[in-house]
């Protein structure tokens, strides 16, 4: 009874808050932040470099980093002296439930914008966008697709990597041996052991494989680029002034030059917790997602 | 929330909806995509099939080593028979399911050459396999070590040596003694088969995590795996009970005939 009369005191003071500031008018995810003070942040914890935890419960990396600016200026707007970032740490089975049930309000990960999620969840503009490539022993003088033929490919197992060399083997008439790893790392495995001859997935996930590795200049990738995907923040779906509150930080980080900045020191220089270097050059893609910024979804990237 | 079945009938290309359900598995429709329906079906066939064959391997194993943690410690040859059958139970038992596998399929290979040469279901099932021949061995020694010792000291007043004592009088009976562990045993098999998509055998379990990520239809498509998990191992139970009912000798080992109470 107490709680009712409480959200309704709430309701009362929140309406009159609306009437003052008509700026921000009917953003649930904005009114949390104004009463409490703080929000919760999506991450992931071994998705390097784009978001992982450097340990002891601290997280990091490109997505991250420009979801805190995001924040600071949602902070700067909204006039709190300060605003506190709970992080937690999300899966690929339960990001988009828990965007969708109000426990995350904002998701810094690796998630695919795809027309199937849209329905139930918000996306900002793309500030990275993926590309799905093969990485081979550097020694195997693999240097495309075609001469993967008859060859095992490596994938893991609940990745549209999969189905993407399901529909190569079927448009080219070439046949591929695949194999799955149960995750990323068991993947690599197969590659590393010899079991694969390849290892076909999203590039940042292949540099950061072999960046971790025990001898990275063993392994190369090579060929041509399978898929391209765009990578966005998660937003909730049914707070449109949030995203688009979100979406003007962006332009705002993009025209003030950061990207390039922020490439620079994740995916190409030393980073922490290890010093490993990603070693991922900037993709044309991904420079003209910043160049002109949108949220489409994978399928408009994949047209032919 | 609805259930959209109509999942099982996009192939697994492009997401179309095919002009047969069952395209390409019976042949219904040649040269046309397979259906998620049709993936189903190949990913059940492999979960069978990787149960049946460590099935297999359990049983037998299971059995032998189970005897022999049960002979009479008489002679040097018994007593490290007895040591050998006891190192392997606990060595199976003890290590989980999903480090076997991995052992088998990673580590093993690259010192016994010839291995890398099987492919993973073989490599799975021998895991599997080892692994529940382990746990059947405990309950044929237990089975064993139910009968009442008279029956043994009668085998041996007769003249019957070891081996034809266990042949006639103490396998038979510790055999049937045990059906029901065993039943529950095998079922525990055909649900243990989910860890072969650890090493890429394309079993029910890959089927689902990969079919999900690919439809978003994630209900649809575990529902349909559980069923046919539920279905195998409520099979298996079916054949055991049934082998169980036709062996029993009348008057022995019914739980709820009167004849028992004594």
């Amino acid at each position: 009874m107490k709680n009712k009369k409480l959200s309704l005191n709430c309701l009362i003071a929140t309406t009159l808050f609306l009437g003052a500031t008509p700026v921000f008018a009917a953003s649930a995810t904005m009114d949390k932040m104004k009463s409490t003070g703080a929000i919760t942040m999506g991450v992931r914890e071994s998705s390097i470099p784009m978001s992982y935890t450097t340990g002891d419960s601290r997280f990091d990396g490109y997505h991250v980093e420009v979801c805190r600016m995001i924040l600071a200026d949602l902070k700067d707007k909204l006039g709190l002296s300060t605003l506190r970032i709970n992080y937690q740490p999300v899966t690929s089975q339960n990001r988009v439930p828990l965007v969708q049930n109000g426990t995350v309000d904002i998701e810094c990960g690796t998630t695919t914008n795809n027309t199937a999620r849209a329905k139930d969840v918000g996306f900002a503009n793309t500030l990275y966008v993926e590309e799905v490539r093969i990485a081979v022993k550097a020694n195997s003088g693999i240097t495309s697709i075609a001469q993967l033929a008859g060859k095992k490919v490596a994938t893991t197992t609940g990745t549209t990597s999969v189905q993407l060399l399901r529909k190569h083997e079927k448009a080219n008439g070439v046949n591929f041996d695949e194999v799955f790893g149960k995750d990323h790392a068991d993947s690599f495995l197969l590659l590393e052991s010899g079991r694969a001859d390849a290892f076909v997935m999203d590039g940042s996930i292949l540099a950061g494989n072999i960046a971790n590795s025990k001898n990275p200049k063993d392994y190369k990738i090579v060929g041509e680029v399978l898929a391209t995907e765009p990578i966005a923040i998660m937003v909730p779906k049914n707070d449109p002034e949030f995203k688009a509150a979100v979406n003007a930080a962006i332009a705002k980080i993009v025209a003030n030059g950061n990207m390039p900045k922020l490439w620079n020191k994740w995916f190409l220089a030393p980073i922490p917790p290890k010093s490993i270097v990603v070693d991922l050059e900037l993709s044309p893609a991904t420079k003209n997602a910043w160049a002109n910024l949108n949220d489409k979804p994978a399928e408009d990237y994949n047209k032919k | 929330m609805s259930l959209d079945l109509g999942v099982f009938c996009k192939n697994t290309l492009d997401g179309e909806v095919v002009d047969h359900c069952f395209s390409a598995l019976f042949g219904l429709a040649q040269n046309s995509d397979p259906s998620y329906l049709d993936w189903l079906m190949k990913a059940w066939g492999w979960t069978l099939a990787v149960a049946a064959l460590s099935l297999m391997i359990a049983f037998i194993l299971g059995a032998v080593m189970g005897t022999l943690r049960t002979l009479p410690a008489t002679s040097f040859l018994n007593r490290w028979l007895i040591h050998i059958s006891t190192a392997w139970v606990e060595l199976f038992r003890n290590i989980p399911i999903l480090v076997q596998v991995f052992l088998w399929y990673h580590v093993i290979p690259s010192f016994v050459l010839p291995l890398k040469s099987l492919p993973s279901y073989w490599l799975v099932s021998i895991a599997l396999g080892f692994f529940t021949s382990a746990r059947i061995a405990e309950q044929v020694r237990a089975g064993i070590q139910s009968l009442p010792s008279g029956q043994t000291a009668a085998a041996t007043a007769l003249g019957l040596t070891t081996l034809q004592s266990y042949r006639y009088i103490i396998l038979p009976m510790a055999l049937r003694i045990v059906m029901p562990p065993l039943t529950s045993e095998s079922m525990n098999l055909i649900k243990n088969s989910s860890v072969a998509f650890a090493v890429s055998v394309p079993e029910l379990t890959l089927f689902a995590m990969q079919a999900q990520e690919e439809t978003s239809k994630g209900v649809e498509i575990y529902l349909a795996v559980t069923l046919l998990y539920a279905l195998s191992a409520f099979a298996v139970n079916r054949v055991m009970t049934l082998i169980e009912k036709r062996n029993r000798i009348p008057g022995f080992i019914v739980s709820n005939d009167a004849s028992l109470a004594h």
